[in-house]
């Protein structure tokens, strides 16, 4: 039988696996298996009728429908904004560059409140969109808006590098032969790129399903129409209902994981691809 | 085969239908559309912080900075910041370590495990704790038997922190160390240097960017982070309630100029964290 660990002539590794093993237990799989440990211990029908109450059905509706949504519009905007960075140059290309990480840096609680005055009936744009009819803060629309900004850099930094990938030779070849911009784009670019866009299209969706504080602000918050799944959990623990909000947050960590292993395996699905076109 | 003549500039110049009418109306459609987009999206919201911040003038934007309860959560955040980031930079270097200098099993299982953290809602990432060691949880009782208090009081701020930045230190130094491989370090071992001699001398340097890299980040969510703490602080004033949370609570009694001072500071952390990064990343250090 190969051993577990093959003989190294450097010192430590007693030491550090032992600590790294230590401390991620203590930090992370421990107080993760209490909360599944905790839903276990339920009943099955109290399990299932916790998870099935209507106002819990509506947070699902709110909080994988507005994430779908945002990850979508990311998927069309995100994509423009990594060509736009990779292909073309125009004053403050650098300092744009720079900026796409913002919503990674800036606090929730920041782009929260910011968003939130912004969209309002008397904020900058907010008062532009009233007269039309469209209210953004304190609806879905609001929900979906905080869910795109903080999702945005997911795609656009997933697309960029393959973007970066895309041999032009291929493209010169294919014009010289007549193609089209269409078809040279359907056939040479969305093929390389189209495993690094759905990555970033699953991270941003995976990021905004469990959201909070940039969302908290702008949905105003009420139980069935605006009102998201991680703040029916702060709900429900609020009111000492350990069980209750355990259920709630088994439902999301299982679908974090399914969405977990569906980015592994887009991410293992492009490398392959990667291969396949030759480089 | 010779090279070419001519440079890339030339080149790209010269590459078919590159310059034609069409070409440039889609080239101005693509820039505008990315433009509009982050300007509703993310320069309107960055503009709007300073803006309501100073909305009534620079003397009461900085009074909010003379206010005991705001100055009790900046030093709250920056106490949780000074314990959970060397905590993390050391863990970052003992993964680093076991993973990048060993070949054992299992070790793409143990690098998912590490990177966990990243994919929980903040607000479970604080529940769990909760769950642990709050009154109805499993410790509850034995802790108020001892009289320690970890939910609703620092420990809970901080165990809930140290959880959402848990994999940002490793995850920068694992796939660093791995690429730069062990030669120097195996070099070192070889002509008698001691472990500890070879990590700071050899390691250490070889790793610095990747090391500011992902300590800035780590920093920047331990500073940020809002979730996780909010679902563990019990939102005492002047207490438990780190700046994030004191931005709920001045934006909630509508207190807006000091909301989005407290903000502000916050942006500006933000902006300084990019800044650094953007520096990093311009040494050659680049993230995979």
């Amino acid at each position: 039988m190969k051993p577990w660990r093959q003989p190294s002539v450097l010192p430590g590794f007693g030491l550090t696996f032992g600590f790294t093993t230590l401390f991620l237990s203590g930090i992370v799989l421990l107080p993760l298996a209490a909360l599944v440990l905790e839903t276990a211990s339920m009943p099955w029908s109290e399990f299932l009728h916790v998870i099935t109450d209507p106002r819990a059905i509506g947070s699902y509706r709110l909080s994988f429908g507005a994430s779908l949504l945002a990850a979508s519009i990311n998927a069309v905007f995100g994509f423009i904004i990594a060509w736009t960075l990779v292909r073309y140059d125009f004053p403050g290309r650098k300092m744009i560059d720079a900026l796409i990480d913002m919503p990674f840096a800036l606090p929730t609680a920041v782009s929260g409140i910011a968003l939130t005055s912004v969209f309002a009936s008397n904020g900058w744009i907010g008062r532009y969109l009233e007269p039309l009819g469209i209210k953004v803060a304190y609806t879905w629309i609001g929900v979906t808006v905080a869910l795109t900004l903080i999702g945005m850099p997911f795609v656009v930094r997933s697309v960029q590098p393959a973007l970066q990938e895309v041999q032009r030779d291929l493209e010169d070849a294919a014009e010289t032969l007549g193609a089209g911009r269409f078809y040279i784009f359907r056939r040479i670019i969305l093929p390389t790129v189209l495993p690094a866009l759905l990555t970033g299209f699953t991270l941003a969706f995976a990021r905004a399903v469990g959201e909070y504080g940039s969302v908290i602000f702008i949905s105003g918050n009420l139980p069935m129409r605006t009102e998201i799944t991680p703040l029916l959990i702060v709900i429900r623990l609020e009111e000492f209902d350990y069980r209750g909000a355990a259920a709630l947050g088994f439902v999301m960590l299982v679908i974090s994981f399914v969405m977990l292993l569906a980015i592994n395996l887009l991410q293992a699905w492009g490398r392959r691809r990667h291969v396949a076109v030759g480089h | 085969m010779p090279s070419p003549a001519y440079s890339l500039v030339d080149e790209v110049g010269t590459r078919p239908g590159r310059d034609t009418v069409l070409g440039a109306v889609i080239r101005w459609t693509f820039i505008t559309v990315s433009l509009v987009f982050l300007a509703a999206l993310l320069f309107a919201p960055l503009a709007t912080v300073i803006a309501m911040a100073l909305s009534k003038g620079i003397g009461a934007y900085l009074a909010t900075f003379f206010d005991p309860d705001t100055r009790a959560a900046i030093r709250l955040t920056l106490t949780t910041a000074l314990v959970v980031v060397p905590i993390n930079t050391i863990f970052g270097f003992a993964a680093g370590w076991a993973i990048a200098k060993f070949e054992f099993r299992g070790k793409s299982f143990l690098i998912t495990l590490i990177d966990l953290p990243l994919a929980v809602s903040p607000v479970i990432s604080g529940m769990i704790y909760v769950l642990l060691f709050g009154l109805q949880g499993w410790f509850g009782r034995f802790l108020q038997d001892h009289d320690i208090s970890i939910i609703f009081a620092l420990p809970g701020i901080i165990l809930a922190t140290m959880f959402v930045t848990f994999p940002y230190v490793a995850r920068e130094l694992i796939p660093l160390m791995q690429q730069l491989g062990n030669d120097e370090e195996e070099a070192a071992i070889t002509l008698g240097a001691g472990g500890w001699i070879t990590f700071f001398r050899v390691t250490l340097p070889k790793v610095r960017w990747g090391l500011l890299y992902g300590i800035i980040l780590s920093n920047a969510r331990a500073m940020g982070e809002f979730g996780a703490v909010s679902v563990v602080s019990g939102h005492i004033r002047g207490l438990t309630n780190t700046m994030p949370l004191h931005i709920e609570i001045l934006y909630n009694e509508y207190n807006f100029v000091g909301a989005f001072a407290v903000a502000s500071l916050l942006m500006m952390l933000a902006i300084a964290t990019l800044v650094v990064k953007t520096f990093v990343e311009r040494t050659g250090y680049r993230r995979r």
